[in-house]
């Protein structure tokens, strides 16, 4: 258990991302490669995918304003976006990605812009979590372990 | 690993030297592993690339295939293996792997989000040396090494298997590989090419790891020196090291030579797969990396299903192939062809079809993925027993026939019978079995340039694989072969008994060819002949099959019939093909016995394989390929023909001149207009 305070919420908010489902093994695997010669390496990799997953939904929103739709084309821009969010293990976000390409396999173009909705309140929810947790780790200063994953 | 302590002395000091040499340090290997990943997804690059650094691996990311191409290509000898992401949007991941597979002989490690049966498949097929579901977890990471030690183990494996080992020039630590090579060859060999990707084989060796050898990397000049050996020798001759001789490029090593060879023979016989029945033969089998000539068997069956499958090639025909495929495999005809590529990509279903009972069991299963597939059906039992062995060796070759839509069922009776009569001929060299591997790939492109042969003329390349020793009759054939197959004089060693399949008669064509056709091939373009003799063939008496000729195709071209011959050829030279056209000499008496056989077994299915033949031939080729058939045929006497080998080639030969309805070309085999019944048997 951490002494310090922070490092101590750090660990709590961390542990409630994994008990509710944000995340899942993989962020652990990032977690895990992050050492001194990388300290940020978690933050780096998180700020990449969002910065670059910003691109593909929003190809993603200029494809379904496009009547009728190309689900070809959805289910591709949808498979990089699962690729990329898997990797980081966003767990919700890759569940939201898995449930739109059965819609888009199936055609059907309603259930594509309802989870698309849902997706993207997953995917802002998540980034705001996370960038919290970012914040409050950098307040807690180096610690011991990265991550404050090792208690 | 580097232990060199298996080795004498001198292979270990040159092992850990290589390795010195590389980059690696011997005794820190798997450290310093060079590494190249490519992923369009700047997310999953960084993670990745953090991952290997982790592994004490080298890395070098890059997120555009061409990027990764060039720099691979501009540093030869630079990277040890390369992990690519399926989806990129310059390129498809499967098509980067070929590219690096042929030109560069690096295992790569195909990745994607996608872990759906017919990707993975299709990176199998495709020569992956494994396939990473996404995301990837540095576990699955810290074991890619083995791939490169697996790689270069069995690129001296190759060495060894091609050239019969006693190569003088052998360095010591060849002879240590052969030992645990040899002891387990047969299963290793094939298995591990079989299964490149499986870790079967994943028993380390020290040596091999420290067998690292300075890659070579395939410029085109050096490909294209490549395949005009391999075409000079001749499909059954193409043996790595007489490949090396010929090519006579220092620096170059009969290792080096017997992967690409390998290679080769996949590339080809999934790019007539492919562009035939991609569904099929892709996914099935087209593993290049399976080319290893090891029984071919499996690639006959495969190649020879797959064309039967699509109805191009006629069913029989795939049987023929695939019994010739088989029958490499087994060794029982001898039919070197080329089927070991078939190998790995029949081995699903070789076992079935091997002997024409299991064809046809698969034929009848629509079993895509084997190739076989088309052929089983057809084959009659007894058809497929005999063209076990041709088919074998054809198998190899109907492998791409049989991609390009072979008809049915009726043309596979027919290519099995082929492939049956192969005598061991070896068709396809089996002591290389390299080439066998060859022929099936190159088979299935050069005949299929016509219409089916599209996937063939790809192939070209493959020559080798016809080339085989002694491939003279295979020469023949190949010219035919050579029409189809894109009519490049390259035509891959194929020389496989393209005859009755057209495909078939691609292989043939396809490299081997490429030096005997030349003359004959006189740019029928297509060798579609052989579905001329199909047809042709139907119409004959399965008399002509008796040819005793040379190489049992050319007996069928004996026949005047010119159909028949050229069924007959078409089909000896398949067989031709598979035995290693060396052999086909004696063989193709056999052969030509057996097309025969398959003919009067098949009278029906010859004529429905005539149909088919004819389909293909006809969509392919011109009708006067079939003209052309007879007249060679006529000429294949066996007197007339290469005294042994010739048959295929000589059929094949015949058979592509027929397509430019020209005379017989002037191949060796002195055709013209000589009617099968002349053909002393």
């Amino acid at each position: 258990m951490e002494r310090n305070p922070m490092r101590r919420q750090l660990a709590i908010m961390r542990q409630s991302l994994f008990d509710q489902g944000y995340l899942d093994e993989q962020f652990i695997q990032l977690e895990e490669l992050q050492d001194d010669a990388n300290p940020n390496f978690v933050e780096e990799v998180v700020t990449l995918y969002y910065r670059d997953s910003a691109r593909i939904i929003l190809n993603l929103e200029q494809a379904l304003e496009r009547k009728p739709f190309d689900f070809n084309k959805l289910d591709g821009l949808m498979h990089q976006f699962k690729g990329s969010s898997s990797s980081i293990g966003a767990k919700k976000v890759k569940a939201e990605c898995t449930l739109f390409r059965e819609y888009c396999k199936s055609g059907n173009g309603e259930g594509c812009t309802r989870a698309f909705q849902q997706l993207k309140r997953e995917y802002a929810t998540l980034k705001r979590k996370l960038e919290a947790y970012f914040q409050l780790a950098r307040q807690a200063g180096p610690a011991e372990t990265a991550c404050c994953r090792k208690e | 690993m580097n232990s060199s302590s298996g080795k004498g002395s001198m292979s270990a000091a040159s092992s850990s030297a290589a390795w010195k040499a590389g980059d690696v340090v011997p005794d820190q290997f798997p450290a310093g592993l060079r590494v190249l990943v490519v992923d369009d997804d700047p997310t999953c690059l960084m993670i990745l690339e953090k991952m290997l650094r982790t592994c004490l691996y080298e890395v070098t990311k890059c997120n555009r295939a061409e990027t990764a191409l060039s720099l691979l290509r501009e540093n030869k000898n630079g990277f040890d293996i390369v992990i690519s992401d399926v989806h990129m949007p310059d390129m498809d991941g499967f098509k980067l792997l070929e590219h690096i597979g042929l030109e560069m002989d690096l295992p790569v490690i195909m990745m994607s989000a996608d872990d759906g049966k017919h990707v993975v498949m299709k990176g199998v097929t495709h020569g992956a040396c494994d396939y990473l579901i996404k995301p990837v977890r540095i576990e699955a990471l810290k074991n890619i090494w083995q791939h490169v030690v697996r790689k270069r183990k069995n690129e001296w494996k190759d060495f060894e298997q091609s050239g019969s080992v006693e190569e003088g020039d052998r360095q010591p630590k060849q002879s240590e590989e052969a030992d645990y090579s040899s002891s387990a060859n047969e299963g290793n060999w094939k298995s591990s090419k079989k299964r490149k990707d499986d870790d079967d084989e994943a028993e380390e060796r020290d040596d091999t790891s420290t067998l690292k050898k300075p890659r070579v990397v395939w410029s085109v000049e050096l490909h294209q020196q490549f395949v005009a050996a391999v075409n000079q020798l001749g499909i059954d001759k193409a043996v790595p090291k007489k490949i090396l001789e010929l090519m006579n490029v220092p620096g170059l090593t009969r290792e080096n030579v017997a992967s690409h060879l390998q290679k080769y023979r996949l590339y080809l016989r999934r790019l007539s797969g492919v562009s035939q029945h991609q569904s099929n033969l892709n996914n099935s089998f087209m593993s290049p990396q399976e080319a290893t000539f090891g029984p071919l068997s499996p690639l006959n069956g495969l190649d020879l299903q797959t064309l039967a499958a699509t109805g191009q090639l006629p069913a029989p025909s795939l049987a023929t192939l695939q019994a010739a495929g088989l029958g490499r495999s087994t060794a029982k005809s001898g039919i070197a062809m080329p089927l070991v590529d078939q190998r790995n990509i029949f081995s699903f279903e070789n076992p079935k079809l091997r002997f024409g009972e299991g064809q046809q069991q698969h034929m009848n299963n629509n079993k895509q993925l084997n190739l076989l597939h088309g052929i089983p059906t057809t084959m009659e039992p007894k058809q497929l027993a005999s063209l076990h062995h041709s088919a074998q060796s054809i198998g190899n070759i109907n492998m791409h026939v049989t991609s390009h839509g072979v008809q049915g069922s009726q043309n596979n009776s027919l290519l099995i019978q082929m492939a049956q009569p192969q005598p061991r001929g070896q068709i396809l060299n089996d002591s290389t079995g390299s080439h066998a591997p060859r022929l099936p790939s190159t088979l299935g492109q050069p005949i299929l340039s016509n219409g089916i042969a599209a996937n063939v003329s790809t192939r070209n390349g493959i020559p080798e694989n016809i080339r085989g020793p002694g491939y003279n009759p295979v020469s023949q054939t190949s010219s035919l072969l050579n029409f189809p197959m894109n009519h490049t004089s390259e035509l891959p060693g194929n020389s496989f008994p393209l005859g009755t399949t057209p495909g078939i008669s691609s292989l043939t064509s396809k490299g081997a060819f490429q030096e005997d056709i030349n003359s004959d091939v006189k740019g029928s373009g297509g060798f579609m002949p052989s579905y001329d003799i199909f047809n042709d063939l139907n119409q004959h008496k399965p008399q002509n099959w008796e040819l005793q000729n040379v190489g049992m195709t050319f007996d069928a071209s004996q026949h005047s019939n010119s159909l028949q011959g050229n069924l007959d050829l078409a089909q000896s030279i398949l067989v031709q093909q598979g035995f290693s056209s060396g052999q086909m000499n004696g063989q193709n008496r056999s052969a030509a016995v057996v097309s025969k056989a398959m003919f009067s077994a098949g009278d029906c299915t010859e004529q429905g394989n005539a149909q088919n033949v004819n389909h293909h031939l006809n969509n392919l080729l011109v009708d006067n390929t079939i003209r052309i058939k007879s007249e060679r045929v006529a000429d294949a006497g066996p007197a007339n023909l290469f005294p042994d080998h010739f048959g295929q080639e000589d059929l094949m030969s015949a058979l592509l001149k027929q397509q430019d309805g020209i005379a017989p070309a002037e191949n060796e085999f002195d055709f013209d207009g000589y009617s099968m019944d002349n053909i002393p048997v």
